[in-house]
């Protein structure tokens, strides 16, 4: 019988599709109420940190140096008053196998899928992670489809994206591209229903728990360095995977005194599915069209229970300009030595703001870098953004306006970290869960929950509850 | 090339969803548009630009649609120089130059 393939059908067929391409229960981990038990999940479904590290150093992953900018933190320190620059430091992921930290997702991933039995491995994504799932695959001696949102309708794509074709490719992976829209998903998994392969979400326990090396990893090399912990992280922040697995790697490691900051590119005013919109970015991830939907609401992705929840972690979160990342790519570079890609210093445009707020003494660690090449370099973006109608200007990028002006600052002392309302966040979490589950009444269970999921007390999250006409029932 | 051959490396197009019937959540100006797929093979038989065509995939995946393209070239690279580029390039080395802090 031939499957009807109709968009409406291939959704209905979503549960189960998911189920045979994951072999994940996670029924079993939900509790009565709005909640489930998360850190169950996460040990019954993941692995241990020592096993993620023998995967990882098998293929490839983890080990990546730990290198002082002491250049760009005495550039910070000229704008910043006495006493005050913090020691920046940067884990240089772009020295994983396939060039970036998703390696460390991938890599437990396709394990996992191989472990299983899988043939092969499906990922939807037009990021790194692709690049990172391709590669491992290679490694593994399994096949691998990567489904990206590529073009517009004029089959013009992103120089980014079109970098990430190349290398999926590159590594063997076949590439499916799409136009512009949500439907990626369907056709994901129709994909998956045709072929039977692996599910390669980025949203799973073990591609979550992946990158906790990577924040264990990190508190290891600052105390061998430096003697003491980092004073803070910075992660840059979209669907939620790098802060989640970094801030618990970071507990594993006993690090608990150690800020976790997010930082995202500020893309305010463009539509994420606007077929017109589309190529007005100048960057493809690391924004607030992934970050802040997936903060305030992790259940939207292609797993029943999302691993990566930030809100559970994140301390503060900051966004910056598309302006401030080409100025900061570029010090990296002429400053450092290091010519890595623009998305991936999102986190270190952030980091180099905030460092001039914070005690010389103090350290603070910017967790990642991704590979540079063609498409993926400031030059060709810059070189798109213009054919694109975007006007590259000099001044406060304050002013910048997403898809209109893309303004380097005139002098590093206009970089500037913005800080985001963390109270709005989880409000705004607390709302979507009164809306999705359509909750009249909370129990003490539900309660709970919603206290691990913002970092807030039972107070706050009464009274957000009952101020949206939830009854308690406790 | 106009031409593929069977056995050569090539690209076909689909529309998935036309136009009008998107996901209800898209904007409009999505809304206006067919989902289009593209996706690159080993030709099954010789097609012309524009004709039906049936690949294997590298997956060994079957999959078929209308020849876009034979021997598709990667069609990114490094842009053109952006003069913004050096004008940071100088202030940053202006800034180092000029004084340790």
């Amino acid at each position: 019988m031939k499957l009807d393939k109709s968009y409406e059908a291939i959704n209905a067929r979503k549960n189960e599709i998911i189920k045979n391409a994951m072999q994940i229960d996670y029924d079993k981990f939900e509790l009565p109420g709005i909640g489930f038990d998360y850190e169950a999940m996460m040990r019954e479904v993941g692995y241990s940190l020592e096993e993620m590290q023998k995967i990882q150093l098998d293929h490839g992953v983890g080990n990546t140096p730990l290198i002082e900018l002491r250049n760009l933190t005495a550039l910070a320190r000229k704008f910043a008053p006495e006493g005050k620059g913090a020691r920046i430091l940067v884990k240089d992921e772009a020295a994983n196998a396939s060039g970036s930290f998703k390696a460390r997702r991938a890599s437990i991933a396709v394990h996992h899928a191989k472990k299983l039995g899988y043939k092969g491995v499906i990922a939807a994504t037009s990021g790194n992670y692709g690049a990172a799932v391709a590669s491992q695959a290679a490694m593994n001696g399994l096949k691998c489809i990567v489904v990206q949102e590529c073009y517009d309708n004029n089959k013009v794509g992103q120089p980014e994206i079109l970098e990430k074709q190349r290398i999926c490719e590159a590594y063997g992976a076949e590439v499916v591209q799409l136009t512009v829209g949500p439907e990626l998903f369907s056709t994901h998994l129709s994909l998956l229903e045709d072929t039977g392969y692996f599910n390669a979400s980025l949203y799973t326990p073990f591609g979550i728990a992946g990158v906790e090396t990577l924040g264990y990893e990190l508190a290891m090399q600052c105390r061998e360095k430096f003697g003491k912990d980092p004073d803070a992280v910075v992660c840059t922040n979209a669907g939620g995977g790098n802060l989640t697995g970094t801030a618990r790697g970071l507990i594993k490691a006993g690090a608990d005194d150690t800020k976790v900051i997010g930082a995202c590119i500020d893309l305010k005013g463009l539509h994420m599915t606007s077929d017109k919109d589309f190529n007005k970015k100048s960057c493809t991830t690391g924004h607030t069209g992934f970050s802040l939907p997936f903060t305030t609401w992790p259940d939207r992705s292609d797993c029943p229970r999302n691993a990566a929840r930030v809100l559970r972690y994140m301390d503060e979160l900051y966004t910056i300009k598309q302006g401030e990342l080409f100025y900061i790519t570029q010090a990296l570079a002429i400053l450092e030595g290091y010519e890595r890609g623009p998305a991936g210093n999102t986190s270190l445009t952030a980091a180099f703001s905030l460092a001039q707020k914070m005690d010389r003494d103090q350290i603070l660690v910017v967790q990642e870098t991704e590979y540079t090449s063609a498409g993926k370099h400031p030059m060709p973006q810059l070189t798109f953004a213009k054919a694109n109608g975007i006007k590259v200007l000099f001044g406060n990028p304050e002013e910048e306006v997403s898809g209109k002006t893309l303004v380097f600052p005139s002098d590093p002392s206009l970089i500037k970290a913005r800080p985001y309302d963390m109270e709005h966040g989880r409000k705004s979490y607390i709302k979507n869960c009164v809306k999705n589950y359509k909750m009249t009444s909370a129990t003490e269970a539900d309660i709970q929950f919603i206290m691990d999921e913002t970092q807030m007390d039972r107070d706050f999250v009464v009274s957000e509850l009952q101020g949206k006409g939830v009854t308690i029932k406790a | 090339m106009s031409k593929a051959q069977k056995g050569d490396w090539v690209q076909v197009e689909n529309v998935v969803l036309k136009a009008g019937h998107r996901a209800p959540q898209v904007p409009e100006d999505t809304q206006d548009c067919d989902l289009k797929l593209w996706v690159k093979g080993i030709a099954d038989h010789e097609a012309e630009i524009g004709e039906e065509m049936e690949i294997t995939t590298v997956t060994g995946r079957k999959a078929s649609g209308k020849l876009v393209a034979v021997n598709p070239r990667y069609i990114h690279d490094y842009g053109d120089f952006q003069p913004e580029l050096l004008k940071v390039e100088l202030q940053l080395k202006e800034l180092m130059e000029g004084g340790k802090n």
